[in-house]
């Protein structure tokens, strides 16, 4: 974990606006069943302050989250409001407290069909309204009313597009300026920036700096410690469902850290042992990524961790899918182990060795409602079957007991239903599932999104077992410090195209960032004289080693991408 | 609370300790209700009719009721095996129909033998299997709407072959001629024949429900229908040909309701021309209730068995004591509510599997 603090102007403490406390809890518990998951948390969150909740998976952020959204009334303890207890028993109730929560999924909060400005005024709908009637209107001055609660400059065109082409950051700024409009006290938000481009984080930020000038109480929920460094003004950390840190800036990341995974650790800076492979195993040749893109050579070799950062949009998805026949080949050709690789289709990758870790855990990972043991044999089930198809159950329960035991995946055994399970060791097991049988190359796609630092550093690691074995994987994520902490080589990928491809000691985190944004700004110059100052050629860009010309385009939302929708059908 | 069954742990207060009780035994008695209530339900009613009806509790009823029972219970298998992929199939009623007048009309009009008429029919199963395999599959047509569709072409399809008639031997055909063919031995054999005490139509029922459920929980094949149910693009990426499992779900569950329409078939002994009609609600009823029972939460092979039991010794029970052959479907009505409450509302379980959760 590199949390890179040098990159980040760490702000100073906030001090204007009052450090009222607007919500305390008193003693809140949370129990399911026998166990219980929250164990009387005491703290209190100020107004014109953003208090920071930081915790692995399982250590009851979600619980305390539900707790004061009011989507979980079976708490015992007192939540106080602005001085008053309060009973949060529906959301509904809370909301009308005062206790506004944005949720990690935005897309939730969005009805697709109806138009921008019918989902900014969507309560009005629920509530009964005002009036009956509903004209364009007055729909579309109401919404105004509601953006100028962000001061977002929407106009009326965007207002009447459908509110299910918005990109995943202007959803998420809609849901937020909805929310907004009903004047809580408490903004809770959770996970807002899982999604989210560098750029769009930044205008986040922005939003959220305003929000708490006004003296709105910020509650953010992230893993992400950059983030946290950068915009917090106090840090409570759970762990195992007890409040193990309450602590205002100057934060003390090691401290925190320790108190958050419960064991001392030591900050990694990146990997420590690079290795080099000597072999190319997947060699690809002009192969676009993108509809519009240049071709991309790249050579992904045997014995080493390759790392793709690119952020959404860039073509690392695609890259991903293509390589693993889950998307047809725009062009080019592929040669696996020296012979020429064609994949159809996932099958003929697997096949083959070459396994993905799909991006998004929920979708297209997971088999909801089946045990642990199941959900890992499922690619190789001809493997678990004999000559008749009969699969043998002794065997399948093996192989799900040896995912939990590589991985250490946190569950009773290997029946247990992967629903039981946190994000953080669901993920573990859709990642055991693809490396347990020994791939020649394993594609993970963000393995480390909504995962906690524990399952990050056990998937990492199995990661480079696999490599140091003699096999090559490749981990893409839009993330520089999971890059950072994983990869022997990291390749850049902007507009599908390499804009740098350097082995971790040739290179630093600075150049790395310096080559995704450079690019992404448009600015082909910088750019070039970016790499150029690190002494690197980017492969994979124009023929004569320039760099075409970028544009800042928008950044294509993935629910609306018509590729994807074909394959999800 | 003395029957705490939470943890004690110092400095909370007694209240807290309720609420941790009363929210784990809570989950308990739905966890219980969602996995035992359907069994329970059954049981009590074949008990209750057992202690008031004396012509209940013999070989024969017990028998009687699962042969009367086979062609619905055989659809349901059909419907159940649509639903494993996240499909469903409302043309079984129309198919089993369709057997029973191609099955008449190979025999009766086209003079041939039952073995040709069985396997007419079960071409023309898979056949309709097949074009709702290419509407859902390949067009794209959400499966309610395309096998409803299918539906009216088949029902209308049976129509004009047989010229809107039922046929039945010795009839009048419209040349004027006397039907030259008759429902030969072989094939009323599949209604009429036993094996030992047991009646052809239970044995059918009861193979094709253990080959379905060994097929379903123990074969890969089973294992990649299921996943293909439970989350498409997952089993995609796992390297399963999703869509000729879609497709082979849709022709199994046609070739079911072909065996269902034979059996009916050899049961009226004529080519019924409302045959099938009643089916499909109850073929449906007894898959959805396969979801439900012992907390299986997917179609499953023996659930949707069970479910049939059920209806049969409703139907039978209620009749025998007097209640009126109307009034029945309101007793099936509540049944599959029943059902339904068990599989959506007290149970836990997020993922139950049921008609259009592709679309």
């Amino acid at each position: 974990m590199t949390i890179g603090l040098d990159s980040i102007s760490p702000e100073k403490p906030h001090l204007e606006g009052g450090d009222q406390t607007v919500v305390s809890l008193e003693g809140v518990s949370v129990s399911y069943g026998t166990n219980r998951v929250l164990e009387s948390v005491t703290a209190s969150i100020a107004g014109g302050r953003i208090t920071a909740l930081l915790g692995t998976n399982g250590a009851g952020k979600s619980t305390l989250i539900k707790a004061l959204s009011g989507a979980n009334p079976n708490y015992s303890g007192t939540i106080v409001l602005d001085g008053a207890p309060v009973r949060l028993t529906s959301p509904q109730v809370a909301s009308r407290l005062g206790v506004a929560t944005v949720h990690q999924k935005v897309a939730d909060g969005i009805v697709p069909g109806m138009s921008v400005a019918d989902n900014l005024i969507l309560t009005d709908f629920a509530s009964g309204g005002r009036r009956g009637l509903v004209t364009e209107r007055t729909t579309l001055e109401r919404a105004r009313e509601v953006l100028k609660t962000l001061d977002l400059p929407w106009s009326d065109r965007i207002l009447r597009t459908d509110a299910g082409r918005l990109g995943i950051s202007d959803a998420q700024l809609l849901v937020l300026a909805r929310v907004l409009r009903t004047t809580p006290k408490l903004l809770i938000l959770d996970e807002p920036t899982s999604a989210l481009t560098a750029a769009e984080v930044e205008r986040l930020f922005v939003v959220l700096r305003r929000l708490r000038a006004q003296g709105l109480a910020i509650l953010y929920v992230s893993h992400r410690f950059g983030e946290i460094e950068s915009l917090a003004d106090r840090v409570l950390v759970l762990r195992d469902g007890v409040l193990a840190v309450d602590v205002p800036r100057p934060f003390d990341w090691h401290t925190i850290l320790e108190e958050m995974l419960g064991r001392p650790t030591e900050l990694q800076q990146g990997v420590v042992d690079i290795r080099r492979g000597e072999r190319t195993l997947l060699a690809v040749r002009g192969l676009p990524v993108l509809a519009n893109a240049a071709p991309l050579d790249l050579d992904i070799r045997a014995g080493e961790v390759l790392g793709v950062l690119g952020l959404l949009g860039a073509g690392k998805t695609e890259l991903a899918e293509t390589l693993a026949g889950a998307r047809p080949m725009l062009g080019g050709s592929l040669e696996l182990d020296g012979t020429p690789y064609a994949p159809a289709r996932p099958g003929d990758a697997i096949e083959a060795g070459v396994v993905l870790v799909p991006e998004d855990r929920q979708a297209q990972g997971i088999l909801p409602g089946w045990s642990i043991a199941h959900n890992t044999t499922l690619p190789f089930l001809r493997a678990f079957s004999s000559a008749l198809g009969v699969l043998s159950r002794f065997r399948e329960a093996g192989r799900g007991d040896s995912v939990i035991a590589s991985l250490h995946v946190v569950a009773r055994d290997a029946a247990t239903p992967i629903d039981d399970l946190s994000g953080g060791n669901q993920q573990k097991v859709v990642v055991g599932r693809w490396l347990a049988d020994s791939p020649s190359v394993a594609l993970l796609d963000e393995p480390f999104r909504g995962v906690d630092i524990g399952a990050r550093r056990e998937i990492g690691a199995t990661l480079r077992r696999l490599a140091a074995d003699g096999r090559a994987g490749v981990v893409l994520s839009s993330d520089v410090d999971e890059i950072l902490e994983v990869a022997d080589r990291i390749v850049v990928l902007v507009d599908g195209r390499i804009v740098l491809d350097a082995y971790a000691d040739e290179t630093d985190r600075a150049t790395v960032v310096r080559s995704l944004l450079a690019i992404a700004s448009s600015d082909s110059a910088s750019a070039d004289s970016a790499s150029a100052d690190s002494g690197l050629t980017p492969t994979g860009a124009g023929p004569d080693g320039s760099i075409p010309a970028s544009g800042p385009g928008p950044v294509p939302d993935p629910e609306s991408d018509p590729a994807r929708n074909e394959n999800s059908r | 609370m003395s029957t705490s069954t939470a943890p004690s742990r110092e400095g909370k207060g007694p209240e807290t300790r309720a609420a941790v009780t009363r929210a784990s035994v809570g989950t308990a008695i739905a966890a219980g209700i969602a996995k035992w209530g359907f069994i329970a339900v059954t049981v009590g009613l074949i008990a209750f009719f057992v202690i008031t009806e004396p012509n209940f509790r013999t070989t024969a009823n017990a028998l009687g009721m699962l042969k009367y029972i086979a062609p619905t219970a055989i659809a349901g298998l059909g419907v159940a095996l649509a639903m494993t992929v996240g499909g469903i199939d409302l043309s079984v009623g129309a198919s089993a129909g369709f057997a029973v007048s191609i099955a008449a009309y190979t025999m009766v009009v086209a003079n041939q033998v039952g073995g040709v008429a069985i396997s007419v029919v079960l071409l023309g199963g898979l056949l309709i299997g097949a074009i709702n395999a290419v509407l859902v599959v390949i067009a794209r047509i959400p499966d309610l709407l395309a096998t409803l569709t299918t539906m009216f072409v088949v029902v209308g399809l049976k129509l004009i072959i047989v010229d809107g008639q039922s046929i039945s031997s010795q009839m009048t055909l419209q040349d004027g001629s006397t039907a030259p063919g008759k429902f030969t031995a072989d094939f009323l054999w599949l209604d009429r024949g036993k094996i030992g005490i047991i009646p052809v139509p239970v044995i059918i029922f009861l193979l094709l429900t253990a080959l379905l459920w060994f097929v379903l929980q123990h074969t890969r094949w089973g294992r990649a229908l299921y996943a293909v149910g439970a989350n498409a693009e997952a089993a995609r990426l796992a390297g399963i040909r999703v869509s000729l499992y879609r497709a082979a779900a849709y022709m199994g569950c046609g070739l079911l309701a072909s065996i269902a329409g034979l059996l009916l078939a050899a049961r009226i002994g004529q080519g019924d021309v409302s045959a099938g009609n009643s089916l499909l609600l109850d073929a449906v009823a007894v898959a959805l209730v396969g979801v439900s029972v012992l907390g299986a939460g997917r179609p499953n092979a023996w659930g949707t068995a069970l479910g049939a039991v059920l209806i049969a010794v409703m139907v039978t029970g209620f009749t025998m004591v007097g209640l009126p052959y109307y009034a029945q479907d309101f007793g099936k009505g509540v049944v599959l509510l029943v059902a339904l409450l068990f599989s959506f509302t007290f149970s836990k379980r997020r993922t139950v599997v049921v008609a259009g959760s592709m679309t």
